[in-house]
């Protein structure tokens, strides 16, 4: 059988798990699987560029795609006027005065020689530069969020249409990548894997925590969407005349047809950056970064800049996980910075992208569909194997209700088996990459 | 000087204390890591989830001892239960050693393969633990709360400031300070210690003079299931047992263990400290010691705390970054692969 015939095959068996979902379960399960498949596509697609092409042990994918989540606040919430003229000057100065203060301090380091002096230079600034930095910054804080703290208490955004948010995401995890992979990339790959984690639990950290920002943990709900309403579509005469002429009942295919639209956005996004990572991929570039990925020393002693490609990939490699992470919040229609758990969206997305292949753009999207589909399934076929298992038990025993409360837990379980089984038998993935 | 002996008593109740538990429990959790790191090469990533699964067989053992009446007077029936609790950490670790990590080893795979394989037993172990003992808050702390309550040690000494000291704070220390000479007097003193620390050292030298490298790998794993038994119930009598937490828990102990130096077991000590302080020097609002030690007109508005608790993620992680770019190896010098 060759590569092309079987890497079909398996598209098509992944298709045909969704397709049979919509089948047995409903439609709408199966385009709530469709839509979040595409979306971890995306990123098992980003993370591929870090870890697949040049081998990037990167693990805070989760802060990337929250920073991407708060870019469609950022951009598409309508801004509170209000908010803005209490503290918005008192934020942003504090704000630019604590860049101001973390510069000056890297310019000490640099432009200084090196000894006690310059250590002591540097502290002065930096604790100085703190102080000064909270009693700017906290006024202006305070102020905003005294306004109307139970519906609004930030600043808000820019009131533009949602679909800006997504580039915007990209741009925003982008620009936290560069200043991570300033710091961090020096570091070889045990420190970096720590080092992500950490920077991504300190994101996650600010979003709940800075009220002004998003709200921190009370929320924003409500984001505007780039599909219509459903119940704009039901009451919409034109659309009610055509899906019940085609025997459909209006509540259900305005709940698909919002879903098919989302899909349609999607799919246009996953395909332009796997079109993009492809052609990257067969590039001299792509050749470079693997060249560079197999081995450092061989590339750096052929004139390559290793630091400043792995920087590069590292920052693409984020932006991507910051657009799915966008597309992700416009989708659900809120921010909710407490869902992000680093089992979901971290290593989650690690195993999509072992399982579907690293260093392979198509594994990846396979990878991505695939455990996604079974992250969504695994919990009722788990109740279902412990309905079954546990069905000799007496009803009303402790046990069986503790192993059926438990049924949610399957899915975990079940992730880690799957990666190590696919690492211990097929280590490079179900589409290896080259 | 009345104000003075306030002001240290207040920072010994809010800081000292808090931060010494705190510090030996990271230093108990960043010598497991250190001392896989430095034996097996590479970072576990389910380190955490392995501090919460034999911290959850110590709680079940312990329901069970209470349900039986048993008790351990004024102290924690947990640590009846600690054995069992040890036991079955060990027997966890062995299999998964067995069966998942043995393969690897026998290929001589990179170190970057058993961290993404370690991964894999962190779900499994996640899952694991939730599926038994579920995700929620589980207590399981009983015996006597205090040894000392702010209230006894005020009218004993008269001091405005009272200085309470939990019965919890006190076991994690003298456990701690156990487990650590158990520890170096084990890894300096016996035949079995020093061939491990050989192995670390240089493992085809250690090869090279007929030791075992099974048995090395075998005990190295029993006493970081040890270890991370140990640390995990500690943490839980202290606080509270939540399997989430322990996930996270993660980052401090490879924080400690990296600061410290990852391979050197007196570093992952020394790093537990660092991180515990300073996580609750930056958090703690100081007004209190201060209103005691400057004038009046000076006293502070504000509550004159650095960064709010929620951030000690954040100091835990700067500390980390500070020592990796300035001097990679932690402070003592450990091996960089």
């Amino acid at each position: 059988m060759s590569e092309s015939v079987k890497n079909t095959g398996l598209f098509a068996l992944v298709a045909l798990l969704i397709v049979g979902t919509g089948v047995v379960q409903s439609w709408n399960t199966a385009l709530l699987i469709l839509n979040m498949g595409l979306i971890s596509a995306i990123m098992s697609l980003g993370l591929n560029l870090q870890w697949g092409f040049a081998g990037l042990f990167n693990v805070g994918v989760m802060g990337f795609v929250a920073l991407g989540g708060l870019a469609t606040v950022l951009v598409s919430m309508p801004p509170v006027p209000e908010a803005w003229a209490a503290g918005g000057v008192g934020v942003l100065a504090g704000l630019a005065l604590g860049a101001a203060v973390i510069v000056v301090a890297v310019l000490t380091y640099n432009r200084m020689p090196a000894g006690r002096m310059r250590l002591l230079a540097m502290l002065v600034v930096l604790v100085a530069g703190f102080f000064a930095f909270r009693a700017v910054f906290d006024g202006g804080v305070e102020a905003v969020e005294d306004v109307n703290p139970a519906a609004t208490g930030y600043l808000g955004g820019l009131g533009l249409p949602v679909v800006l948010a997504w580039p915007v995401g990209g741009v925003l995890a982008a620009g936290a990548a560069w200043i991570i992979g300033k710091t961090a990339l020096g570091l070889r790959s045990d420190y970096l894997a720590i080092a992500t984690l950490g920077i991504a639990e300190i994101i996650l950290a600010v979003l709940k925590n800075e009220d002004w920002l998003a709200r921190g943990v009370k929320n924003v709900n409500g984001l505007p969407r780039p599909v219509p309403y459903e119940v704009d579509l039901q009451n919409d005469p034109g659309f009610v005349d055509r899906v019940t002429g085609l025997g459909l009942d209006p509540v259900t295919a305005s709940s698909l047809t919002v879903k098919l639209g989302y899909a349609a956005l999607f799919t246009v996004v996953l395909v332009i950056i796997l079109i993009l990572a492809q052609l990257a991929l067969n590039s001299p570039w792509g050749r470079m970064m693997r060249a560079i990925r197999d081995n450092e020393t061989a590339a750096r002693a052929m004139g390559k800049d290793v630091t400043r490609r792995h920087l590069q990939v590292f920052i693409l490699g984020s932006a991507v996980c910051g657009v799915a992470g966008a597309m992700m919040t416009t989708l659900d229609g809120q921010f909710i910075p407490t869902s992000y758990q680093p089992l979901r969206f971290t290593f989650l997305i690690w195993v999509m992208m072992i399982v579907g292949g690293s260093g392979n753009n198509f594994g990846a999207v396979l990878g991505g569909f695939l455990i996604w589909f079974l992250w969504v399934q695994v919990e009722p076929m788990g109740l279902w194997f412990l309905q079954t298992v546990t069905a000799p038990l007496a009803e009303g025993s402790a046990l069986k209700e503790h192993l059926l409360q438990s049924a949610a837990h399957m899915r975990l379980l079940t992730m880690g088996v799957i990666l190590l089984l696919v690492l211990r038998f097929s280590p490079r993935g179900l589409i290896p990459g080259r | 000087m009345i104000d003075l002996l306030n002001a240290i008593v207040a920072l010994s109740n809010f800081v000292l204390v808090p931060a010494v538990t705190y510090g030996s429990q990271l230093a108990l959790g960043a010598l497991g890591v250190t001392l896989i790191y430095g034996i097996l090469r590479f970072s576990n990533f389910a380190h955490g989830d392995t501090m919460a699964f034999g911290t959850m067989v110590t709680i079940l053992v312990t329901w069970g001892l209470q349900a039986l009446g048993v008790g351990f007077g004024p102290l924690p029936t947990a640590l009846l239960a600690l054995p069992f609790g040890i036991a079955a950490c060990m027997a966890l670790v062995l299999v998964t050693d067995r069966m998942v990590y043995r393969f690897y080893r026998a290929q001589k795979a990179k170190p970057v393969v058993f961290v993404i394989v370690s991964i894999g037993v962190m779900f499994i172990l996640n899952g694991l633990v939730r599926f038994i003992i579920g995700p929620g808050d589980q207590r399981f702390r009983d015996g006597e709360n205090f040894i000392i309550t702010a209230r006894d040690f005020k009218d004993m000494t008269g001091l405005r400031e009272g200085l309470a000291l939990k019965t919890t704070q006190g076991i994690t220390v003298v456990t701690a300070v156990i487990v650590v000479a158990l520890l170096f007097w084990f890894l300096n003193r016996t035949r079995t210690g020093k061939s491990m620390r050989a192995y670390s050292d240089n493992e085809d030298l250690a090869l090279l003079s007929g030791i075992n490298p099974d048995r090395v790998v075998m005990v190295t794993w029993l006493i970081v299931a040890a270890l991370a038994t140990v640390a995990g119930t500690l943490y839980g009598l202290d606080k509270s047992f939540k399997p989430f937490t322990y996930f996270q828990l993660l980052l401090p102990v490879f924080a400690a263990a990296i600061v410290g130096g990852l391979g050197s077991p007196l570093g992952a000590i020394a790093g537990g400290y660092v991180i515990a302080f300073s996580e609750v020097l930056i958090t703690y609002a100081w007004k209190k010691v201060l209103t005691y030690l400057v004038p009046e007109a000076l006293e502070p508005d504000g509550l004159v705390q650095l960064l709010s608790t929620n951030y000690k993620f954040a100091v835990s992680f700067v500390i980390l970054l500070i020592v990796l770019l300035f001097r990679p190896t932690g402070l003592f010098r450990g091996k960089a692969v």
